[in-house]
């Protein structure tokens, strides 16, 4: 009975073919003409920046996936449950609080370009004024994923070590006002024109952030440098005079996944920042992903040199160290500035963790200062010298000094850079110590031996598995 | 010859490490073990179920040496271990018919240092 219905198949599609042809050409004129007035093409093309948007939110989204296993794969086995409630709930609290207030602070009227006043949990958002209720609604969740990823770089740095308790009253202040805040200087006119923050209105020219090395990683990266200060390296990290000890990850499997899968939404990180349904998203996928191919090569090839053998974490670390890099830059630079930019990250990042673990002593787990917050401020810096509008066809001058652009964007690279490292750094500090002196910020010596998971959860990551407590 | 067996706390392996070392005892064999003894247990949760844990994790040290490292062996595992704390763990001591290095065919003492 089956074989003979296969066997007539494909005659009877052979048949219907021709049939369905002839529909068409009688259907296919009359549906173009309808479409050719300028209203449907409006809508067509509004309808394609929301769709490009939203599927660029979700792949933005689904690095808190890529954050949660390189922090898990990097750190030990009994703080597994630690991490990974923390890069969820970050997640959960950040984007309640960035719904409810942050996204005013950031994108709404805005106050001499320093905070805006409006649009708090949406209020007031539907109007005709940025966009339409539908582009409305897109436009809040594609922020709230990026407001998130800052708020979730911080976790890695303080693994291992920090009281669950402190650690969620950090995720609802940085998506309550910090990020907000410098978002709103850097990106505040990005919904309505009457939005604009003071970095956007330089006399040198606007702060050049595309997609957000200062205003998401480095923020995050600064105030994760201000926590781990703060908190102090963890029990076994130091021997007394100082030599900084190796305390491997359990899990390089569930990094390089976290790797990849962070690679993946920075697909959407980096073109879906156009928030646009046009031809730049392929240029800027491809200069996002030479970054971060240009960035895991030279870090590879940096650690091979000093280490004599290709380490596999710092080469992870590269890979990532491209990307940050990039996000600045990535739809204004060329594809060979775009693997200059990756290089040099590339290498940065593992200088920088050799620096922030043997000259400062201060124990980042997975590196997040290094590559978020090193690799953030070197990636901004590079609009001001890679930025090539013109070449590019996209502006009528190139920005970056070695285009010829001159001096004057590097400055306004500068003064954000600048800015992002006080505003972020210092309030990490202040935070932390305010956490600190009252719900305590860090555990037990007793429980932090025996582990996070153990101590804050009352329970284990791999249950039934043996896992090694002895450091 | 007498085999020294010690069950201590995980975290303290790092110290009684060192303090071996210091001692000049070199050789050891470590592993990972479960056991259950004067400190009882804890509870876990999960999904909102307790569930008590009584066999916990410590770790075992086993150290063959020549009678004139006995006491030398036993000082630096109780300087590394001690906290004064339910839980420290235990020595045990065995007498040691024979000891054979394999690689050579050595035997008895010489095997052992």
């Amino acid at each position: 009975m089956l074989k003979s219905f296969f066997k007539i198949m494909p005659k009877a599609m052979l048949l219907a073919l021709p049939i369905l042809c002839w529909i068409g050409s009688f259907a296919a004129p009359a549906w173009a003409e309808e479409m050719a007035t300028a209203a449907q093409v409006e809508t067509l093309t509004n309808n394609l920046n929301i769709v490009w948007t939203l599927v660029a939110a979700v792949l933005v989204f689904f690095m808190q996936a890529g954050f949660a296993m390189v922090e898990t794969g990097f750190t030990r086995a009994k703080n597994a449950v630690n991490i990974l409630m923390k890069n969820l709930m970050d997640f959960a609290f950040g984007s309640i609080v960035f719904f409810l207030v942050g996204f005013g602070l950031m994108f709404g009227v805005s106050h001499g370009g320093l905070f805006g006043t409006s649009f708090f949990g949406m209020s007031g958002m539907f109007g005709s004024e940025g966009g339409g209720v539908e582009w409305s609604w897109t436009f809040v969740m594609f922020q709230t994923v990026f407001a998130a990823t800052a708020a979730t770089i911080v976790s890695g740095a303080m693994a291992e070590r920090t009281k669950f308790v402190g650690y969620l009253i950090y995720s609802v202040v940085i998506s309550l006002f910090i990020y907000p805040l410098f978002g709103k200087w850097a990106w505040g006119s990005l919904y309505i024109d009457n939005g604009a923050g003071w970095l956007e209105n330089l006399s040198t020219g606007a702060f050049c952030d595309f997609a957000g090395s200062t205003v998401v990683h480095s923020i995050g990266g600064w105030l994760a440098l201000a926590g781990a200060i703060v908190l102090g390296p963890r029990i076994g990290k130091y021997l007394k005079d100082g030599t900084p000890q190796a305390i491997p990850g359990h899990s390089l499997p569930l990094a390089a996944l976290g790797v990849f899968i962070l690679w993946m939404g920075w697909f959407g990180f980096n073109p879906g920042s156009t928030t646009t349904g046009d031809g730049s998203i392929g240029r800027i996928a491809m200069t996002t992903n030479l970054a971060g191919a240009a960035g895991a090569v030279v870090a590879m090839l940096t650690a091979w040199v000093l280490f004599k053998k290709p380490d596999a974490s710092m080469t992870l670390n590269g890979g990532l160290a491209g990307l940050v890099a990039i996000t600045a830059s990535c739809a204004t630079v060329t594809p060979i500035g775009a693997m200059a930019i990756g290089s040099i990250a590339g290498m940065v990042v593992v200088f920088s963790v050799l620096f922030v673990d043997r000259v400062l002593k201060i124990d980042d787990p997975v590196g997040a200062v290094s590559v978020h917050g090193m690799c953030g401020l070197f990636g901004t810096l590079c609009c001001g010298l890679f930025n090539a509008e013109a070449v590019l066809g996209i502006g009528e001058v190139n920005t970056g000094l070695f285009y010829g652009g001159g001096i004057n964007q590097l400055i306004s690279q500068v003064i954000g850079a600048g800015t992002a490292f006080v505003w972020a750094f210092g309030l990490g500090l202040i935070l932390f110590t305010i956490l600190k002196k009252t719900v305590g910020l860090r555990v037990s010596a007793e429980e932090e031996l025996r582990g996070l998971d153990l101590g804050e959860h009352g329970m284990e990551a791999y249950a039934g598995f043996q896992i090694f407590t002895t450091e | 010859m007498k085999l020294i067996i010690a069950m201590i706390q995980p975290h303290k392996l790092p110290d009684v490490k060192k303090e071996l070392f210091a001692a000049d005892v070199h050789k050891m064999t470590v592993t990972n073990v479960l056991g259950c003894g004067q400190q009882g247990g804890y509870s876990e949760t999960y999904r909102g179920v307790v569930h008590e844990v009584n066999l916990l994790k410590k770790v075992r040290l086993e150290i063959a040496v020549n009678e004139d490292f006995v006491k030398v062996t036993i000082d630096a595992i109780i300087k590394g271990a001690r906290t004064g704390k339910i839980g420290d763990g235990k020595i045990f001591i065995l007498d040691l018919p024979e000891c054979i290095r394999i690689r050579t065919g050595e035997k008895g003492k010489e095997a052992i240092g």
